[in-house]
């Protein structure tokens, strides 16, 4: 039932929010976020690590199709609602010094999205994955294309047009997978498309070695892997900040977690065949996210690019099917969402006080910025895994479990840490030290609202660096489940 | 047959009513007449079947389905014929007559047992429609319309005639049932062929009325000069009427394997064909109406879908999904048309640059657009998307993988000419032309609501409707 109320009350407070105009509606909305995050830790609080499957509810939904209403949360799941809970209301906060057009729209756009989100995370029956996997979208569409840059139009229709096709293709191997199935627990229809009857499927290798494609493609597009990446930096730059956070911060999520709960498990041996092109892939996208963010002068694009590389090294962690791999994955799913929004938060803040983004034109900021220097910094230094932040956490768990698949693949991904170090360093330098530049004795530090949002992500940052086994703990039953699946057959 | 007998009755005295000249008077009137009728068709529901002037009409749960849509569409249809109040139409009563005597035609159509009843019902239904095409009496292109689609509307009658002739030379009967037996038992062999292309010429008459491929090319000449409003009508009621009678014909007269030999290659071609030139047609147009008319050719293509993927049965996963893909088709093409009728009065420009800006005047209009072109797309949390699902999942389930293929590569096509008029309204400043808020009344508002609303339930709540049947 929790799980229920998890994912109603974000749209009946985006309905709401319909009543509220102006600065109410912002109070409101985040007002509803504060109570979803209540609820989300409410649930990790009375988890029990140990049992699979809590909070479960199911109802038939399409009953003459045998599709259920069937939500549950195991720890990976529970790890992703608190990721979504935690970050929904700091990117509300966020838009707070934004004077939007319509502002209660889009709040409860991003309300709306929650639910979509959180659907993802919860759903035990495919079509209603499927479902909620569109429900995230179609806000994102329009939070990036009516409050989105010049642009807008073009890029958001690329960038829908992208991901729809890609999960067009998922939704046929769905079907497919449905017609495979055995009638329904409740005899009412040939088939169900529960999660659990897609588990206890046996196809054969070669039925395995299509139908991966046909379910990859979405999630391929969504986290992005390269070369399904090319909608990814230009969304990431023309979309407003907050609309940005919740493409990198949680939306990206949705693909890793599809992989690891709705894939592997699903074509085990569809994913032994292609996991080493998989991790080519994945490999070639660490590397060149980071060589090109290097040459970038918009901070926000280098950011962007810098999401590409470290999403990559976590797809090669998922798909060395190791148990510490996807652990690490798990963790740096988290880490990674707490770090890219703040680090577009930070992006975002320099940009309202200059007007830009080039780094060229900045430099020299950090003296009169203190306290927005320290927390970009804390937050960099998470993103580039130095020990004792988040990012550290996952980055080693990942290259473990990728070295222990092969050496050498371990070595060339382990390059992201250098790479990442490089370009974001350098921007570091040339951002807020450096000579002056115009802005360095106009600008002002951060106030206590957008302190707000950077001091709950900088206690996160140390919080997981420190204590990483508060959250891996919460994942592991889930990790292991799921590859005693893939070794299953 | 009670909304039969009611619809005829109601529209006599609607005519009388008409004495008014008043819209006031005669729009409510009218909502009540449909209302009613819609009531009253309901309690035939689960009756068993029942039938009428000796089996020529048989009502059961199909046919009280079928006419549960065209009169929900009429019913939320109307709320948008006012303008003709303020041009001081004559004529006024005679539109909504027309309109209640052209749903005794759809009636027919769906509940049919005998060639002569689907005759008169294609010819009820589209005599109205000639009329109504023109009623914009003193616009050239209005003008253009009714001629047009009544000269090829009179030629593909005389093809369907034709045809029933021959399938009548050949079995010696006009009664589904019995030329069922006749196909399956055939007497002499030498009449096969007569029956055969009998069989053919139907499929063709009636793939004129439902406006598939390659018998299309009526539609957006038709529909663009067309009043929208009729436009909406013709594109939603006719198509859903002309499916169920698509589909009556195949599992009650023509399921013999034999003539499936026959009927079901030349369905799947023409289904191929709707589905490339009515989506590909779409791409192409400058005018938000023209690409609304491709695009119900298209809508005709996935609708071809599940009638291919027949299973010889008036119940199963084909019928569900014709019956849920017509009720979202509907409402979400209701929704869009009313829209456009309403920013074309005002704005006098029918092409997508007359929708920019439109979520800043007029929100509401714009989320209800949205809401009709994300169904219309197929995408999830609106009714089109299980309309779609239902209706692949039928043709999956029967074997045919490559037509679906094929229909959802043309429905990621579609994507890209439904989201130009959300580009336009939501991304798209507005310009002089377009910059002042379109009047909307208060009851035009609640029944966009309600279409978006509905469209929404459908797309939430599939089970309610689906797998009634």
């Amino acid at each position: 039932m929790l799980t229920v109320l998890l994912l109603l009350w974000p749209v009946a407070a985006a309905l709401l929010l319909h009543f509220f105009k102006g600065r109410a509606s912002r109070v409101a909305a985040f007002g509803a976020a504060l109570v979803e995050l209540v609820l989300a830790v409410f649930a990790a609080v009375t988890f029990n690590a140990n049992n699979a499957g809590q909070f479960s509810y199911d109802l038939p939904w399409i009953a003459s199709a045998g599709i259920r209403f069937s939500v549950g949360m195991d720890g990976l799941s529970l790890l992703l609602v608190l990721l979504t809970a935690l970050l929904v209301p700091l990117i509300l906060l966020s838009a707070f010094r934004r004077n939007f057009e319509n502002e209660s729209v889009f709040y409860a756009l991003v309300l709306f999205m929650q639910t979509g989100l959180i659907g993802v995370f919860t759903a035990q029956d495919a079509f209603l994955f499927y479902f909620m996997w569109e429900v995230a979208l179609i806000p994102i569409y329009f939070l990036a294309g009516v409050w989105g840059g010049q642009d807008r139009a073009r890029i958001t229709f690329k960038f829908f047009l992208y991901t729809i096709v890609g999960s067009l293709f998922m939704l046929a191997g769905f079907v497919y997978l449905y017609f495979q199935t055995g009638p329904s627990a409740d005899g009412l229809a040939a088939h169900n498309s529960a999660l659990t009857s897609f588990y206890n499927l046996s196809l054969p290798a070669e039925t395995q070695m299509w139908l991966f494609w046909l379910i990859f493609a979405a999630f391929a597009v969504k986290m992005p892997i390269f070369p399904f990446h090319t909608w990814q930096p230009d969304t990431y730059t023309e979309a407003p900040a907050p609309a940005t956070m919740l493409l990198s911060g949680i939306m990206l999520k949705m693909g890793i977690y599809g992989c690891m709960r709705w894939l592997l498990p699903v074509v085990p041996l569809g994913v032994d065949y292609w996991q080493n092109l998989v991790l080519i892939l994945s490999i070639i996208g660490i590397i060149y996210g980071g060589i090109i963010a290097i040459r970038q002068q918009d901070v926000k694009r280098l950011i962007a690019y810098s999401s590409l590389s470290h999403v990559g090294l976590m797809i090669a962690g998922v798909f060395s099917l190791t148990q510490i791999g996807l652990q690490g994955a798990s963790i740096q799913m988290l880490a990674h969402g707490i770090n890219v929004v703040g680090m577009f938060f930070v992006a975002d803040a320099i940009e309202r006080r200059t007007g830009t983004r080039l780094i060229p034109d900045l430099g020299g900021l950090t003296r009169r910025t203190p306290v927005l220097s320290v927390c970009f910094l804390v937050l960099l230094l998470g993103t580039v895994a130095l020990p004792l932040t988040n990012g550290f956490v996952g980055e080693f768990l990942l290259l473990q479990g990728l070295y222990q698949f092969n050496p050498w693949m371990g070595a060339v991904a382990g390059l992201t840490i250098i790479l990442g170090a490089v370009y974001l360093l350098r921007m570091f330098q040339r951002v807020m030290l450096g000579p002056d530049s115009s802005f360095s004795a106009t600008i002002t530090d951060l106030t206590g609202a957008e302190l707000a949002v950077l001091v709950p992500l900088i206690v996160l940052v140390f919080w997981i660096g420190l204590f990483p086994n508060t959250f891996l703990h919460l994942s592991e039953g889930s990790v292991l489940g799921i590859l005693n699946e893939v070794v299953k057959r | 047959m009670n909304s039969i007998i009611l619809l005829s009755v109601l529209g006599l005295g609607n005519l009388f009513l008409g004495f008014r000249r008043s819209n006031r008077l005669l729009l409510p009137a009218a909502m009540l007449m449909l209302g009613l009728v819609l009531t009253v068709n309901f309690l035939d529901w689960g009756s068993g079947p029942q039938s009428f002037f000796s089996g020529m009409l048989v009502v059961n749960d199909f046919s009280v389905a079928f006419t549960g849509i065209v009169v929900l569409t009429a019913l939320v249809l109307i709320p948008f014929s006012q303008k003709y109040v303020h041009d001081g139409e004559a004529n006024l009563a005679e539109y909504y007559s027309l309109l209640l005597f052209s749903l005794v035609g759809a009636i027919m159509l769906v509940s049919y047992n005998h060639l002569l009843m689907l005759f008169l019902g294609i010819e009820i239904l589209s005599v109205a429609m000639y009329v109504l095409a023109g009623s914009d009496k003193r616009n050239l292109r209005s003008n253009e319309a009714a001629l047009k689609y009544f000269l090829m509307g009179a030629f593909f009658t005389g093809v369907l005639l034709f045809g029933m002739a021959l399938v009548y030379g050949a079995t010696g009967t006009f009664v589904l049932e019995d030329i069922r037996f006749a196909v399956q038992n055939p007497v002499n062999d030498s009449l096969t062929p007569m029956l055969y292309i009998g069989m053919l010429l139907m499929l063709v008459g009636i793939g004129f009325k439902v406006s598939a491929a390659p018998f299309h090319f009526w539609t957006p000449d038709v529909y663009e000069g067309t009043p929208t409003f009729f436009a909406a009508f013709m594109s939603t009621v006719v198509k859903t009427a002309g499916f169920a009678a698509f589909l009556k014909l195949l599992v009650q007269a023509f399921p013999a394997a034999s003539a499936q030999g026959l009927w079901l290659p030349t369905l799947t071609a023409m289904c191929v064909l709707t589905l490339l030139i009515g989506n590909v047609g779409a791409v192409t147009q400058t005018s938000a109406k023209r690409m609304l008319a491709y695009s119900s050719v298209s809508h005709a293509g996935y609708l071809l879908v599940a009638l291919v993927a027949f299973n010889g049965e008036l119940e199963g996963p084909s019928a569900n999904g014709i019956f849920f893909y017509s009720l979202a088709y509907s409402v979400a093409t209701v929704a869009a048309f009313a829209v456009l009728k309403l920013v074309a009065d005002q704005r006098q420009r029918e092409d997508y640059n007359g929708l920019n800006g439109l979520a800043r005047t007029n929100p509401l209009l714009a989320f209800v657009m949205t809401v009709a072109m994300l169904s219309l797309a197929g995408i999830p949390l609106t009714g089109g998307f299980f309309g779609k699902f239902f209706v692949f999942s039928a043709a999956v389930e029967n074997g045919y993988i490559g037509l679906v293929v094929f229909a959802v590569v043309m429905s990621m096509v579609s994507i890209y000419y439904y989201l130009r008029p959300i580009i336009a309204m939501y991304m798209r400043p507005a310009d002089d032309t377009t910059a002042a808020p379109i009047p909307v009344t208060t009851f035009q508002s609640g029944a966009l609501l309600l279409l978006a609303l509905l469209t929404v339930v459908l797309g939430v709540l599939p089970g309610l409707v689906s797998g009634i049947l």
